[in-house]
Parts: C-alpha cells; structure tokens; sequence
C-alpha cells in the first residue's frame, strides 16, 4: 500500500485541473494580450478561473493578481505594502512562526529601515491577542498573520486581529498567508479584514508554480514585476494561462462538497492521533484534534532522527515531511518549532504527516501499523 | 580560427620500446574526451607527436576544455595550419595570424622554425631570419627577444605549415588505462573523489564502491555520490560503482561490538568487500582518500589496523596532504561543490562521541568474534545484493 501524507507540500494536480490546462496548451494557445480570436479564447480561461476563485472568496475578480505562487504572493504583498506605503510609517507586524516567504522579506526589509515586530505564540502556536493590541502604532502601514502554520497546523485567531488591527490604526493593512488554509477553510477575506491573502495552486491540487495575491480595492501596493502591464499593471508578463486555469479548475473542485471533504480529513487525523495516543515515544506538537487544521499533524518520536524515520517509512511507500518541506535542505532547527518551545529533543526528531480529501482510513490504519513497527526497531540505533 | 590542436605530452615521450602503447592509450583517451564536442576529429600520430585535426565547424573552447582533462596531455597548442606556397605565402599567414591573435603589438617575440620536410627550400635558421624581418617590418612596434620573449611565434614546415604560439596546459599525469585498474572506496566526502583523480592521473583506470546504509542515509546521499563519480568520470572514464546495503552490517555491529570501535570494525568490513570486488573485476588495489591524523580512524594506528584485513595493496594518494590542500584539489576538478551538500553518509550517523584513536589489533580482532555468527552471511548478502551503476561523465 502507498500512503502520500505530504499535502501540505505539494499535491498531486486534479484530473480536471489537468484537463483543462492540456486545453490551454495544446488548443486555446493564444496570448490573452494578442487582439485576435485566439487571444481572447486564453482570455477567456483567465476570467473563468477569475470567476471560480473569486466565487470562494466572495471577493471581485479585479482583486485578483495571479502570481507564480506562494513565495511570489508574499513577497509582492509584504514588499509592495512596505515600499507604497513607506511614507506613513516604517513599522510592520509579523509573528515568529511564519514560513520563511514572509520571514525573508520582512528581514529584508529590517535592513533597508524598516522596524519589525515579532510576535510571540502560545504552546499552541496561537499569537496573543493583546500583544498584537500593543505592537500597533500610528506608523504601523502593515501586519502579516498567517492563517494555519505549515508546520504545526496552528490556526491563527484571523478575525480578532483583523478586528484589533483596524479598530487600533485602520490605516494598517492586514496581510494573510492562507497557503495552508485556502481549501481547508472557508475564508472570505471581506469578513476578516483581511486587505491582502497569499494563495498557492499546488497545494490545492492545482498545478506547481502557480498562485494568487487577493488584494482587496484601493489598497495601495508597488508591483514587483514592471513591463508590459499585464494584470493591470501590478504583475506585468504573459499571463501563465494553463497555470491558471488548472488552478482555477483545482479551487473550484476544493469547494465542491467542501464541508464532506473537511469533515473527511478531521477524521484522518483524529484516526491517526488516537492510533498513536497509547504510545510512549509519541507526542504531538500543537493544537490537538478540530482547534488545529484539519489537514496537518506535526508528531515527535523520541529518540529517533527526523530523517532516518522518513526514510525508513519511504521504503515502505509512506511520505512524510521532515519539519517543513520548502526548509528541509538545510539542516537548521525549525523555527515555529522554537517559537512553540518544542523541547531541545524534538528539534531533531518530529515528521509532519498531512492530509488531502483523497486519503484514506486504510492509508492512515497502514501508517500507523508501520509506525508502531518501525519505530521501536530505530529507536535502538540511535547516535549518542 | 584554428582548424588543429597539437598535443605535448611529457613523461611519455621518455619511454622506451613501448612507447606506442602509451600513446595509442593517449589517442583513445583523447577520442573519448572529444566525443561530446560537435564535430569531427582527425586524430594522428606523427613524428612523436599527436596532431588533432578538425574537418569542420566545431567549438574550438570546449574542445580545449575537454581536452584539458585527459590525462597524459601536458600542453595542448592551437595550430593554424596553412597549405604550403612558397615563402611569400607563408610570411602573409604569420602575418595574418599575428595580427589577429594580438590586438596589442607592444610585444616582444622570436620566431622558431622547425623544417620536418626537408624538401623545403630554405633552412629553419633563414626562414627565423626572413619571417623575423617581416614581422618587424609590418608591425613597427615589436621587438624581438631571443631569450625571453613574450611571444614564441613556431613555424613548423611538414605536409602542412603548422604556426602557433600559445600553449593551454594540460593536467599532466599518464593516459588512464596504462597502468591498470583500482577499486575506490567512495563516499560524499571532499577527499575521496580526489584520491580517485589523483590516482587516475598515474593512468589508472577506477571502480568504484559506495556503501549506504538507508534508512539512515538517503537517496539523495546517493545520487550525491554518483554525481561525484561523474565528476572524476571527466578525467578518469567511466566508472563502474558497486552500490552496497551496508545497514545490517552495521547495525549487527553496533549490536555486538563496542561502540567507540564501532568506526574501525565497520571499515575493516568495507576493505573487505571491496576487495572482493576488487579480486572480482582485477582491480590491483584498493584506494581511500585518507590522510594521517585527519579524523580518530585516520592515525597511523587505524590505518595499521583497517590495513591488517586486506591482501591487496592499499593506495591512499593523500595521506601527507592537509585538509585545505584537498581541498584546493577538489575545487580544481570541480567535486568541491557536490561534496560539501548535507546529507550524512554512512560513516558519520552511528559514530561514538569519543571513538579509539589508538586502535589496539589484538583487542580489535577479539571484539570482531563476537560477530561470527552471522558476519559470513551478512557480508555475502551485501555482496550479493550489491547494484552496479556504470557512470559516464555528462556530455
């Protein structure tokens, strides 16, 4: 039996999603920009999966911006927020656990003047609310709060910070990282306060290398990307139609029979948590059960490396992530793991098992059977 | 511009009756180094020398590049080759080649002829004194410098003229497969892939035999090695690596020895089945990249004992070389980069916090009874089951 439990690293592409890009690339291959019938029949897959997307946001199609993904929707987000707005305030709001798509670019932005706030989170991996209250100030332009942590599953309390930031200073823009959580939750950025929100298509099981900037109207933002004036101006170059349209295709499915598929995966895990709850060398990082996300699971086991334990579950045709995947090339401690003051230990040794709607009750009894037999044998062998 | 590469190779030229074999070797390495390269190649042998000649369009910078890793070639001459007409011509082509090749004239130079065909009707020393003229004459601003000059201008007069003045090192050593065949113990590190190229450069062919040990190294520590063999590949070959499951060896020691000569026990198991390996492809030795005092199994006293188990000739190209001049080499030949990526090797993930540095043999051999009931077997599993994987450098 195979069991993929890395969705939260990337997602195998939708049969639909995959029909209608081979569409896009080998029939309706024009350029939306070119004024001729094929041109606008490209045209035309943009505005649908507009249309799609917009309809799970509850959101406008202007107040898309297709990117290149989930790093490029931070970046433009945290540095065209910063460098539109730089002239009311040099101050920004992050947290310690975001991924490093927007940890990088708020560091950078520590270097060119601006003053950074890191915020805290609990055990549970849940910023404090009145923390945030206090970080804001007159010169605050912008606070980025990701949405579920990809890491632990942590689900940021979004509504009540967007709530605190505008009522404190509603100049602040309110961005979201909602990569782990688009498709796991109904998000409607309106209802948030949210100005701007980060999504990725593989995720969801659209194609790589491909995701969106919600931004909402009127806010003010520099592109990143400057020539032809595509997208309004805001991210010039051909627009990615296959990409986009296997992504719109990919959003439209996540919701389809959406409260089926969540009530699905929170089943998963509450299989896979109580399957390994009488186990010693077990322990689970972040919030347990239906308070985290529905799809994550971040889990310790004592005494044996993250990377051996991955391997060896690999041999047996289960794939988990090591901490997060996008940081796993580079040996350095987790730093959400950190933030939630995981014990020295765990650093070392935690895997991340995550879920998508297509996994199975018998993939998850199978992980864990070959769990509960690996582990004791690894544990022996262990470096000290 | 150049249509032809003259090809200087040392220490060959000094041997004696069979000489030939070592240049036919020079000549095969020299087709294979050039088989990527788009084109055609004539390559001949003529008059102790080796003349590559190009029967088309081709990119003389990455012929150069390729050749400047076969093994054996010790300068490698751009020739711009010119048929034979008289004096006059042959002043005009100089000339022209001068020009080109030298944007700045500011330059001294002397010309030095070499006259193969005998035929032609002035001596080297009037064609030196003749062209020496011309060349002052068209280029007011040379001088020349018999002792020490910037550029040595050579004529050479054969079937062809032959006219060229630069010379692109080559790496030296002797062509790979004059010297028989070693068996290298290969791993992700810095140093093992340059003992490989420096054994290689004394014409050695390689094998090569890596040891993982999964779960605990990765896929990716594998490919890691292959794409080190494929590296030393550009300069050695193809290589032929034994891919062995090492794990329940190594468990098995870790079960049954003590841990802090848990290192020694686990080489002196890798020399041995890569010296089965090497007895069953004609290897004549075994080559490891270790240095003396480098690391607690690396003292004379460990390698005296990792040395004990094997029948065969141990060559360890490295052994006076310090850390950063091993790595000066790997930088050279480009494994550098390849080798520092994180993954562990089997070597480093049951390691004891303090191992024996002065490995005591006679305690060494009674710590390994306690393996004789399964070690036979275990070894001849790994053997068995170990893959090959022949790597041919990337085109």
């Amino acid at each position: 039996m195979e069991a993929y439990f890395d969705n939260a690293a990337t997602t195998r592409c939708s049969d639909g999603a995959r029909e209608v890009m081979v569409r896009a690339l080998s029939e309706d291959y024009g350029n939306p920009s070119s004024l001729h019938q094929k041109g606008m029949e490209g045209e035309n897959y943009i505005k649908t999966a507009a249309k799609h997307i917009g309809r799970t946001l509850k959101a406008s199609e202007s107040e898309l911006i297709f990117t290149s993904g989930g790093t490029e929707s931070n970046n433009l987000a945290i540095l065209g927020a910063a460098m539109a707005n730089k002239r009311a305030g040099m101050h920004l709001i992050t947290t310690k656990i975001e991924h490093p798509a927007v940890a990088a670019p708020m560091k950078y932005l520590e270097g060119q003047g601006f003053s950074v706030t890191w915020l805290d989170v609990n055990k549970e991996g849940q910023i404090f609310l009145e923390q945030l209250e206090e970080a804001i100030t007159p010169e605050t332009i912008l606070a980025s709060i990701m949405y579920v942590n990809n890491e632990i599953g942590a689900v940021e309390p979004i509504a009540e910070a967007g709530a605190i930031i505008k009522a404190k200073n509603p100049g602040t823009l309110f961005h979201v990282d909602a990569i782990q959580a688009y498709g796991k939750y109904k998000v409607h950025p309106k209802n948030l306060g949210i100005d701007m929100m980060s999504v990725s298509g593989h995720k969801i099981h659209g194609p790589k290398g491909t995701g969106f900037l919600y931004v909402k109207e009127r806010t003010k933002l520099k592109p990143a990307i400057y020539g032809g004036g595509q997208q309004r101006g805001m991210r010039s170059g051909t627009e990615n139609v296959p990409g986009i349209a296997g992504m719109g295709q990919a959003a439209k499915e996540a919701y389809e029979q959406f409260s089926h598929k969540q009530e699905h995966m929170y089943q998963l895990k509450e299989a896979f948590l109580a399957g390994i709850a009488g186990m010693g060398w077990a322990y689970v990082n972040g919030p347990a059960g239906r308070e985290g996300a529905p799809h994550i699971i971040s889990l310790s086991v004592e005494g044996v490396r993250s990377e051996v334990l991955l391997h060896a579950l690999e041999e047996r045709q289960v794939y988990v992530s090591a901490g997060s995947a996008c940081s796993s090339n580079k040996p350095a401690p987790s730093s959400t793991l950190q933030a939630i003051h995981a014990g020295e230990a765990s650093l070392g040794s935690t895997i991340r098992i995550s879920f998508s709607p297509g996994n199975t009750l018998e993939e998850v009894g199978y992980c864990l059977d070959t769990l509960k037999g690996l582990v004791p044998m690894l544990q022996k062998f262990t470096r000290h | 511009m150049f249509k032809a590469f003259l090809i200087k190779y040392g220490e060959i030229g000094i041997k004696g009756k069979n000489r030939h074999l070592f240049e036919d070797a020079l000549v095969q390495q020299i087709k294979y180094a050039l088989r990527p390269v788009e084109g055609d190649f004539l390559i001949s042998k003529e008059q102790g020398r080796i003349y590559i000649e190009a029967l088309g369009e081709y990119d003389d910078a990455e012929a150069v590049e390729r050749l400047a890793c076969v093994f054996g070639i010790v300068g490698i001459c751009p020739v711009v080759l010119t048929e034979e007409g008289g004096f006059e011509k042959l002043a005009e082509d100089v000339l022209a080649y001068l020009d080109a090749r030298y944007p700045d004239k500011n330059k001294t130079f002397k010309v030095n002829t070499r006259r193969a065909k005998k035929s032609y009707p002035l001596t080297s020393m009037e064609v030196n004194a003749a062209l020496g003229e011309r060349i002052l004459e068209a280029f007011p601003e040379m001088k020349v410098d018999v002792h020490c000059p910037d550029i040595m201008v050579n004529v050479e007069i054969r079937k062809q003229i032959n006219i060229y003045s630069e010379t692109v090192p080559g790496p030296g050593g002797m062509p790979v497969g004059t010297n028989g065949k070693g068996m290298l113990l290969l791993s992700g590190g810095i140093d093992s892939p340059v003992a490989g190229y420096m054994i290689a450069k004394r014409g050695v062919k390689l094998d090569a035999v890596y040891f993982h040990a999964p779960p605990y190294t990765s896929e990716r520590a594998k490919q890691k090695v292959v794409d080190l063999a494929k590296i030393v590949a550009k300069y050695a070959g193809p290589i032929y690596l034994k891919v062995v499951n090492f794990t329940e060896i190594q468990m098995y020691i870790y079960e049954k020895c003590p841990h802090e000569e848990l290192t020694i026990i686990m080489r002196r198991y890798m020399m041995r089945i890569a010296e089965e390996f090497a007895r069953e492809t004609n290897s004549l030795g075994l080559i490891t990249g270790e240095s003396i005092g480098q690391v607690a199994s690396q003292t004379m006293q460990s390698l005296a004992a990792t040395d004990e188990v094997c029948q065969i000739p141990v060559y360890r190209p490295l052994i006076g070389f310090d850390k950063q001049e091993i790595i000066e080499v790997s930088e050279k030949i480009g494994t550098y980069e390849t080798s520092i990526l994180p993954y562990e090797d089997c070597c480093t993930i049951f390691v004891a916090k303090h191992p024996v540095t002065k490995p005591n043999l006679k305690i060494i051999r009674r710590s390994e009874t306690h393996l004789e009931e399964k070690i036979a077997e275990l070894v001849k599993a790994a053997i068995e089951t170990a893959e090959t994987i022949v790597v041919e450098a990337d085109v």
